[in-house]
This record gives structure tokens, C-alpha cells and sequence, in this order.
């Protein structure tokens, strides 16, 4: 029997109605708590849950004590196996973290988690890729695209996978606010990483187009196949993060960092997740082309989860030589199809916008604008 | 609810169930549906054993699995399978957008079956077919006035077979002037095309370039004029779109794509917004289709015989393919002697039934009847719209920030889908239940989420548009107060809901089972 892990954290979310603009951090929960909010998490998860309902005997729910997901799940009928141990009204991340990897420990198929971007991140500390997840989006930041569009249909994508009927894996964003930029101020995302979430597009946050589109493995391979017969001798190539520039490493049978830069030159890893200084030193004098990809569910090119490529990196291989790719399923998944570019240098965020092209297949390129 | 109301949701609707078995389970052996007659001595004996004039290595070693049937069990099997269809005849089809469903006059299918049309044969002399070719000419001769171009031919047998027909023709007149592939070699469509102009583009050679629409609908000029550069060969599009919404910038387009010397082709399959209020040779446009299937009304509905004539100017007539029906005063013949066309692009001179079909419809409505169409279908798209927009829950327009619209709309499910799990598809199945037969989404991609595509041509009634509005807004309230019932329809129909999403992997995806084992075989091979 397929085992489905549950993970609420009851505090996601609580600092939304009061106005705190996030979650994380005793401080915060208190003064949520002061200013008298109530958890929704719980709320939410249920809201999920109960879509499964049908199947309660079909799989081993498989849960942790009390508020992260006992309550909920008992309540509506559910007799599931609770492992772990919790401080009643006092969980952390690290509680996230630990019922994570206990149920990675446990083989559990999937893992429904209640949540908001903070929850995600934990959730990737913990277990990273090893495990399908799908969040219930429960918290004040959403902006990974690793949630499904309600708590509703994150509990229907939930039964078509243990149904066996969503079986393509798709790896999505986990984004949170960069907290360092926050401090001075300045609302910035951040990537932090990928999981592996069921591949139905209709039932993800930001990705709410759906059809029958072709397969995004089949457009990354094609646009790698395009990006790799284009390359030209002695250039040198700047590999952006992501898992769409990764299929251009896989090709050239190449290490990869995934959310790091890498740099090619004749077919060959020339470097490795560089930093800005090193990228610098490497292109100095050199004929180069950047390779980038949009943030999936946001469309950010250029000083999200790719500030190694500074203002003075772009400007050296000059804006000529970016070379766009994105599949069309990504592109359906950005607001208004368009692209975002927040390189921090109001001058060249200014070059950059307009219409651009952007590789698409082996043979197709799209116009978006970048704004 | 008023009476009139009542009637048109049809609450007890219910399609014939027949637990059909196939016909290969009917039966038993020996029994025969017709008995001929035994033939006569001499006859037997002046041809001799007929068996014999057939070559020993094609003789079959057993005889073929047939079905053995008495005639009443075929007559009735195939009856009731006709009541477990859905077609025109017996449904309001409204649903079926994009597809511009459209009556077809009973006078015209008896005239496209008189013995004289199902008789013919493409291999007769010229001088025995004339009728026929001076239909096909004349056919070409409305189709030029319609849409303004200087030449038509109706060999293409589909849509995408008349756009495929122009991006060859497209591609012949840039090769003439040196800038083939090497030169130039990008075609630029929008995303609201229908596919196949992205798909013939491809198949002609070129690469692509898509745009995609801002917030009114459609692409702005600023992003066509990123697209073009000395590698554009041609533009290929669809306007009005899926969206019913006509590109008001696309004259501009054409003198964009024209001043990089490409070529400017309007996919104008759906001309049913449009027909004789504009016309695409003076919105710039150098070659144009048609689905006479569609506009020009003739039954169809997934893989009926189509038409797709294919036009263009004079500076391109000569690229049009071969044989032309031709006339020099006296008779008409079929001109071959073209050196500069792209060939053939389909066997004979194209599907001649729905061509007469077509020709009967334009003639009977006139150059003002043909006004009055897409007067009539633009007014029935508005009212269907109001109603909707205003009645139904959980629906919405795609773009709503432009609502200046022809004669279609893509709605948008999003809404309800959020509020209630409900999805398109089960909605559409859950319509079936009241007797809707066709259901249109969306083309491919979804660009707007959870889509429906309804499309009340000029033929449909007041009562047929407030029936099929009365059955949306009763599906919608449904969707709310029990989504599990609406997922799990249609209750009433001879087959019930069935695992499709299977069907529509792209790993199951194939044009033939020989394509489907060698994908199969391939990808069993490959590393992943």
C-alpha cells in the first residue's frame, strides 16, 4: 500500500490577516498571536485532505502528532500513523525538517505538506529531491511554484498520483524572500532550490494553463540540441541555474551546478558554480554568450537566484549575446508571458527591457517582452 | 424557471444504450447477409475457374475473418450505433467553437448525391466532366471576390492542407528570387493561430517564431517588429482568432513582414466574423484559405471530408498547383502546363462534393446573404455572451479587457475550477446529459485556463442559443452544489465517463500503430 505523508505546519500563514507580512520566527508568531490571528494552516490542509477522503483505504496516511497533522487528519475520519514527537504549540522549522526526513526514512510516495514559502524551504533542507511533494498553499508567501493553485487541488493532484494517474514528475521552484535584501528594505525572491512535484500542470500555483501540451522534457532536450549545435569554437559560455540550462550540460555530457553558473568553452567545463569575481577573470578579453532561463511562475531572467551575473558580468559579454530559453509550458506559466529583469542596475535593467526573443524548441523561438 | 425555460433544459434526456457487442460477436458461422444467386451453367463454364486467374503466391492460405451476419442484425447494428452517436441532426452543437457548425441545407446534400456527382470518376475525359470542372472554376471565381485575391485552386482536401498548400507556394516564390532556406528561413505566427499554421511552417521548412498576445488579445506591433529581420521568409496567421478578436493593427503587420520582403498568408479557415465585410487581399495579405467546411458550410465535425482552396494574388498564381481548372472561353480543362507550380499537393482536383456544396450555399445567399452571415453570427455571439457572462457562475471571458468581439469568445472555467474542482472536461461531459454532442476547449496550447469555446453561428436560433445558455448555467450551478455528480458524468449517455487522460500522453500519441511501436521502440532504447 502506497504510503502519503502529511506535514502541516500550523503556523504557516498566521501573520497574513494581521498584516505581518510572514511567519517565520518566534517574534513574529507572537506578536500574531497578540494581535489575535488563528492558525489557517490546519484549515487548509483539511481542505486538501478531504479530497481524499474517497481513498482512505486505498494508502497509509502517515502523519506527525497533534497540530502538524494528527488533529486534521482525525477529525475527518482518517486513522493514520502518527510517528514523531512534538512540543504541543511550539513547533519550528525544525520540526518540518525532522517529520520530512522521518517520513523520507518511512518510503513515503509523496508528501502533502501545509505550508507557505518558508515551509518549503525546510521541506527542501530536509529531503531536497528525494521525494515527490505537493504543498497545500496555506502560508502569506507563495511564491514557489512547488504549490498547488488551492488547497483543493493540491489534495486532487494528490489521489490522481496515488491513483497512479499523474505519473510525469515535474521539478519546480522553491522561492523564498531573500532575507539579507529584506533587511535593507528591498522585497527580493529568491531560488533556492527544486522539488520534485507530480507534473499536471492544471493543478500548480502559477502554471495554470494545462492542455495536453507536449512534454517539457521533450522542449528542454530540443532546446538543448539547438543551444549546443549553435556553439561556436573559443567562445566562452555562461550556463545560468535552472533545469532548463542543465539539459545544455547533460548534452555535453557535463557536470552541472543546478543553481549555480557554469561555464563552457569548447565543449569542455571550464569552471564550475562560479562567483561574480571569478566569472569576471574568465571573460576578460573573451567572446562570450549567458545562457538564461526564466524563473518558472515569474519570468525573472536576470537578479533572482542568478546574481553572480552582476551588472558588470552582463555588460561585459554585452546584451547582445544573452541568449533566452524557455519551454512553452514555462512560458504559459509567467504572468502575462512576460519576462522580469531586477539586475539591481537601473541603467541595464533598462537595455534589457522590451521584446526579446527566447528559444523555445530546436526550431522555434517566441518574442516576450521583457518589463 | 418560465415554461419555456423548462423546456429547453431537457431534465430527462437520455441517450439509447444498446450494450452493443461488435460486429465480429454477432452472428454464427454460415449465416450470410445476402445470398447470391447460383451462377448459370454456361456462364460458369465460359469463365472457368475464376480462382485461378488469381497469381499462387496471393492466393490466401485460409479465408478472411469476416463477420457473419444475417442483414436485419447489420441494419440494426448499425442503427443503434447511429443512436449512440451525437451529431447535428440530432444535437445543438453550439459548443463545438472554432469548428463554425453551421446548417447545411438538406437540397445540397441531395444535389452532392444525385448519380451524376457520385458517378464521376477523376480519370473521365475532360470533355465528359465538364459540369463538374465549370463548378469547381466557378467556385474559385466567388472565393476570388470574397476575399479579393486573384486565383484559387481547390485541390487541397483540408484546412491545414490549403495552409501547408501556401507555405509551399510561399516558399517556391522566395526560392525564385534566391532566398531559400540559407537566406531565409523563419516564418512568424502568433499563439492564437491554429496550430496547423505552426505545424505547416515546420513541415515547409522554415523555423518558427511565435508571438504571443499582450493584454488585449492580441500581439502588438512593437513585438512583430522585434520578429522580423532579413531571415523572415513570411507571416502565417489566423485572424480573427480562437478569441473572435480582429487584430486591428494587422495591416501594419503586413507592411512589417512585407517591408523585410516576406510574404503575408491569412489563415482564414473560420471566416464566419468577416464574411463579405472585409476582405483579407486589402488588409495586405498576399495568399489566403478557407475551410469550406466550416464558413461555407458542409457537414463535418472530426474527420468529415473537408476543403481548404487555397489563393492568392496574381504575382503568385503561378505557384498555385497543378493541374488548374482552367477555362478559355469555350470549355474548361485542366491546366498543366505550369512550369513554375509547386506540383501537386493532394491526388485529383480536391473533395468535388463539398466544393458543390459550397457553391450551392454561396449561390443561394448572394453577395448580400453573405453579409448578412456574420452580421447574424456576430449579433448571435453577443447575445449567447451577455447572457453567459451575466447568468453563469464561475465563468469568465479570456482577456476581458477587450470585449470587442466577432463571432466567437474564449471563456475562461478558471473560477469555478478554484471554487469547486470542477474542470472543463467535466462540465463538457456533464452538457452531454443534456443532450450537447460536441464540446470545444481550446486549440493547443491553453493560453486562457480552463477554456470553452462556444460558437453560435448564423444558423443557430434565439431558442438554440438560450437552450445551450440555460444548459451552461444549470452545469455551473451543479458544479457548485455537488462537483463529485459532475465529475463523474455523463450519467445519460451510451458510454459513461472513460480514462482519457492516458490517451492524450504524449507517449501514446502516434499517427499510425507502426509510428507507435517505433516511438515505443525508441524510447525503450534511449537513456533517460
Amino acid at each position: 500500500m502506497k504510503k502519503l505523508g502529511l506535514i502541516v505546519n500550523p503556523l504557516a500563514g498566521i501573520g497574513g490577516r494581521v498584516a505581518l507580512k510572514g511567519s517565520d520566527g518566534a517574534d513574529t508568531v507572537r506578536k500574531a498571536f497578540a494581535l489575535g490571528a488563528t492558525p489557517v494552516s490546519p484549515k487548509r490542509a483539511s481542505e486538501a485532505l478531504k479530497r481524499l477522503c474517497c481513498a482512505k483505504d486505498a494508502f497509509e496516511l502517515v502523519t506527525y502528532p497533534g497540530e502538524m497533522g494528527e488533529d486534521v487528519s482525525v477529525e475527518l475520519g482518517f486513522s493514520p500513523t502518527v510517528v514523531g514527537s512534538i512540543e504541543k504549540g511550539r513547533t519550528t522549522a525544525n520540526e518540518t525538517k525532522q517529520a520530512a526526513r522521518h517520513m523520507l526514512g518511512m518510503g513515503v510516495a509523496l508528501i502533502l505538506f501545509a505550508g507557505g514559502d518558508g515551509t518549503a524551504r525546510d521541506i527542501y533542507d530536509a529531503v531536497g529531491g528525494d521525494v515527490l511533494v505537493i504543498g497545500i498553499p496555506s502560508g502569506v508567501k507563495i511564491h514557489s511554484g512547488v504549490f498547488a493553485s488551492s488547497p483543493m487541488a493540491a489534495g486532487e493532484l494528490a489521489m490522481l498520483y496515488l491513483a497512479g494517474k499523474a505519473t510525469r514528475v515535474a521539478e519546480l521552484e522553491v522561492m523564498d524572500i531573500d532575507e539579507d535584501a529584506f533587511r535593507n528594505g528591498v522585497v527580493k525572491g529568491k531560488l533556492y532550490g527544486y522539488l520534485k512535484v507530480p507534473d499536471e500542470s492544471r493543478f500548480i500555483q502559477g502554471a495554470k494553463a494545462g492542455g495536453h501540451v507536449g512534454s517539457d522534457e521533450f522542449y528542454v532536450r530540443a532546446i538543448a540540441e539547438r543551444i549546443v549545435q549553435d556553439m561556436r569554437p573559443d567562445c566562452v559560455y555562461v550556463v545560468g541555474s535552472g533545469t532548463t540550462t542543465r539539459a545544455i550540460m547533460e548534452k555535453l555530457g557535463l557536470p552541472n551546478s543546478l543553481l549555480g553558473i557554469d561555464v563552457v568553452e569548447n565543449g569542455t567545463l571550464k569552471a564550475s558554480d562560479v562567483t561574480e569575481k571569478q566569472l569576471l577573470e574568465i571573460l576578460k578579453g573573451r567572446e562570450a554568450e549567458i545562457i538564461v532561463t526564466p524563473i518558472g511562475g515569474q519570468g525573472y531572467i536576470f537578479g533572482r537566484g542568478n546574481q553572480q551575473l552582476s551588472p558588470e558580468v552582463i555588460r561585459m559579454v554585452g546584451v547582445e549575446n544573452i541568449k533566452i530559453i524557455a519551454t512553452p509550458g514555462k512560458i504559459l506559466s509567467l504572468p502575462a508571458q512576460l519576462l522580469r529583469v531586477d539586475t539591481g542596475d537601473a541603467e541595464l535593467d533598462e537595455l534589457l527591457r522590451g521584446p526579446r526573443r527566447v528559444i523555445t524548441a530546436f526550431s522555434e523561438t517566441a518574442i516576450l517582452e521583457v518589463v | 424557471m418560465s415554461k419555456a425555460k423548462r423546456q429547453l433544459l431537457k431534465h430527462r434526456y437520455h441517450q439509447a444504450v444498446w450494450q452493443e457487442p461488435l460486429m465480429y460477436e454477432l452472428g454464427s458461422p454460415g449465416e450470410r447477409g445476402i445470398l447470391p444467386p447460383v451462377l448459370e451453367k454456361e456462364i460458369r463454364e465460359a469463365v472457368g475457374d475464376v480462382v485461378s486467374l488469381v497469381p499462387p503466391g496471393m492466393i490466401r492460405k485460409e479465408p478472411p475473418r469476416l463477420p457473419e451476419v444475417a442483414q436485419p442484425q447489420v441494419v440494426r447494428h448499425y442503427i443503434r450505433l447511429s443512436q449512440e452517436t451525437s451529431g447535428y441532426d440530432t444535437s445543438n452543437d453550439i459548443a463545438r467553437g472554432t469548428s463554425t457548425m453551421k446548417y447545411s441545407p438538406k437540397i445540397n446534400e441531395r444535389l452532392a448525391n444525385v448519380p451524376e456527382i457520385l458517378d464521376l470518376h477523376p480519370l473521365q475525359d475532360e470533355s465528359t466532366v465538364q459540369g463538374i470542372l465549370e463548378i469547381i472554376y466557378k467556385l474559385g471565381e466567388c472565393l476570388k471576390e470574397i476575399s479579393g485575391m486573384d486565383a484559387f485552386t481547390c485541390q487541397p482536401p483540408s484546412g491545414s492542407w490549403g495552409v501547408f498548400t501556401n507555405a509551399r507556394m510561399l516558399r517556391a516564390y522566395q526560392e525564385e528570387r534566391g532566398l531559400g532556406l540559407d537566406k531565409k528561413d523563419e516564418i512568424i505566427t502568433t499563439i492564437f493561430s491554429h496550430p496547423c499554421c505552426h505545424a505547416v511552417s515546420a513541415v515547409a521548412g522554415y523555423k518558427l517564431v511565435t508571438l504571443y498576445p499582450d493584454e488585449t488579445g492580441f500581439p502588438n506591433l512593437t513585438n512583430l517588429q522585434a520578429a522580423v529581420s532579413e531571415r523572415t521568409a513570411g507571416m502565417i496567421l489566423g485572424c480573427p482568432d480562437d478569441n473572435g478578436i480582429y487584430n486591428p493593427h494587422v495591416e501594419a503587420f503586413c507592411d512589417t513582414v512585407h517591408a523585410v520582403g516576406g510574404l503575408c498568408v491569412l489563415d482564414q479557415a473560420n471566416a464566419n466574423g468577416v464574411l463579405g465585410v472585409c476582405r483579407a487581399r486589402e488588409a495586405g495579405f498576399d495568399m489566403v484559405h478557407f475551410n469550406l467546411h466550416k464558413t461555407f458550410s458542409s457537414p463535418h465535425g472530426m474527420a468529415g471530408p473537408g476543403s481548404g482552396p487555397a489563393g492568392c494574388t496574381k504575382e503568385l498564381e503561378k505557384y498555385l498547383p497543378v493541374p488548374m481548372v482552367a477555362f478559355d472561353g469555350k470549355r474548361y480543362f485542366l491546366d498543366y502546363n505550369r512550369p513554375h507550380s509547386i506540383g501537386k499537393v493532394s491526388s485529383f482536383y480536391g473533395n468535388v462534393q463539398v466544393v458543390l456544396r459550397a457553391y450551392c450555399w454561396i449561390m443561394s445567399l448572394g453577395a448580400d446573404g453573405l453579409r448578412t452571415v456574420a452580421e447574424t453570427a456576430v449579433l448571435n455571439n453577443k447575445y449567447l455572451s451577455k447572457r453567459l457572462l451575466s447568468e453563469v457562475r464561475g465563468l469568465a471571458m479570456g482577456y476581458p479587457q477587450n470585449d470587442k468581439r466577432l463571432h466567437e469568445i474564449r471563456y475562461s472555467w478558471e473560477r469555478l475550477k478554484n471554487e469547486t474542482g470542477v474542470d472543463t472536461w467535466s462540465l463538457f461531459r456533464r452538457m452531454a446529459d443534456y443532450g450537447i454532442g460536441g464540446y470545444f476547449a481550446s486549440h493547443e496550447p491553453w493560453v486562457v485556463p480552463e477554456p470553452m469555446t462556444p460558437e453560435p453561428t448564423e444558423t443557430f436560433s434565439k431558442d438554440d442559443i438560450d437552450e445551450f445558455a440555460e444548459i451552461v448555467k444549470q452545469v455551473a450551478e451543479e458544479a457548485y452544489s455537488d462537483p463529485h455528480f459532475v465529475k463523474a458524468a455523463p450519467h445519460k449517455r451510451a458510454v459513461h465517463l472513460t480514462d482519457d487522460d492516458r490517451l492524450h500522453h504524449f507517449t501514446q500519441l502516434a499517427t499510425t500503430a507502426r509510428a507507435w511501436y517505433r516511438k515505443h521502440r525508441q524510447s525503450r532504447g534511449e537513456k533517460r
